[in-house]
């Protein structure tokens, strides 16, 4: 095998598990539920995509033709991390999970209370 | 070359395992379980696809194919779950 093929095949498996460490890091570090979405739907997304592209350069140099299975799979974890990521948010404010800053319904209530108050100053 | 950085990659992708079932077992709430089972099936993903460059085989992209497929749906299912109380209305 080419050698240049070869660094760049080794750059990305490396590259891919490292995203998918630090993804997997920011689950298990981060301090509220809405950080610790961010880390497994942008960093593993990007780090399984990784491995997956070294994963298809090899087999397409290895064998005779593309090898388009990678594809597919990749495709498909890109379309459906942000709609599961967008559900999961979705059911914590249901739930009002807590965070470490204000919930959206809770900040629209302080303000609609502010506004009470410097109208009845008024 | 490549035999080393799939050991190391073999490596870190098992840390992240143990990572997930670690937030899988503590977390406080049950989103957060929901998302450490998501991350689960990714890293396993990830997992079977250096397991087949390892070995040479490409026999195991329509197992990553169909964990990927089962994984999200559960996914939808149990966030849909939390959500309405009921899984198909």
């Amino acid at each position: 095998m080419n050698i240049l093929l070869e660094i760049l095949l080794s750059v990305l498996i490396v590259a891919g598990a490292s995203f998918t460490f630090i993804g997997s890091l920011g689950l298990a570090r981060l301090r509220d539920f809405y950080t610790r979405l961010h880390g497994p739907t942008k960093g593993t997304t990007l780090g399984v995509g990784c491995l997956l592209i070294a994963s298809a350069i090899f087999f397409s140099t290895r064998d005779e033709g593309i090898s388009l299975h990678e594809g597919l799979i990749t495709l498909f974890l890109f379309i459906t991390a942000p709609i599961s990521a967008h559900l999961l948010a979705k059911a914590a404010l249901h739930l009002k999970v807590e965070s470490l800053v204000p919930l959206p319904d809770e900040a629209i209530e302080r303000k609609n209370k502010q506004h009470q108050k410097y109208h009845s100053v008024d | 070359m490549i035999a080393t950085a799939i050991h190391i990659a073999f490596v870190l992708v098992s840390a992240a395992l143990a990572l997930n079932f670690w937030r899988l077992l503590k977390g406080p709430s049950s989103p957060d379980r929901i998302l450490a089972l998501d991350t689960l099936y990714i890293n396993t993903i990830a997992l079977l696809v250096l397991f087949g460059i390892h070995i040479g085989s490409a026999l195991y992209f329509e197992a990553a194919l169909l964990i990927a497929l089962m994984g999200f749906v559960g996914t939808v299912a149990m966030c849909k779950y939390l959500l309405r109380g009921d899984i198909i209305e």
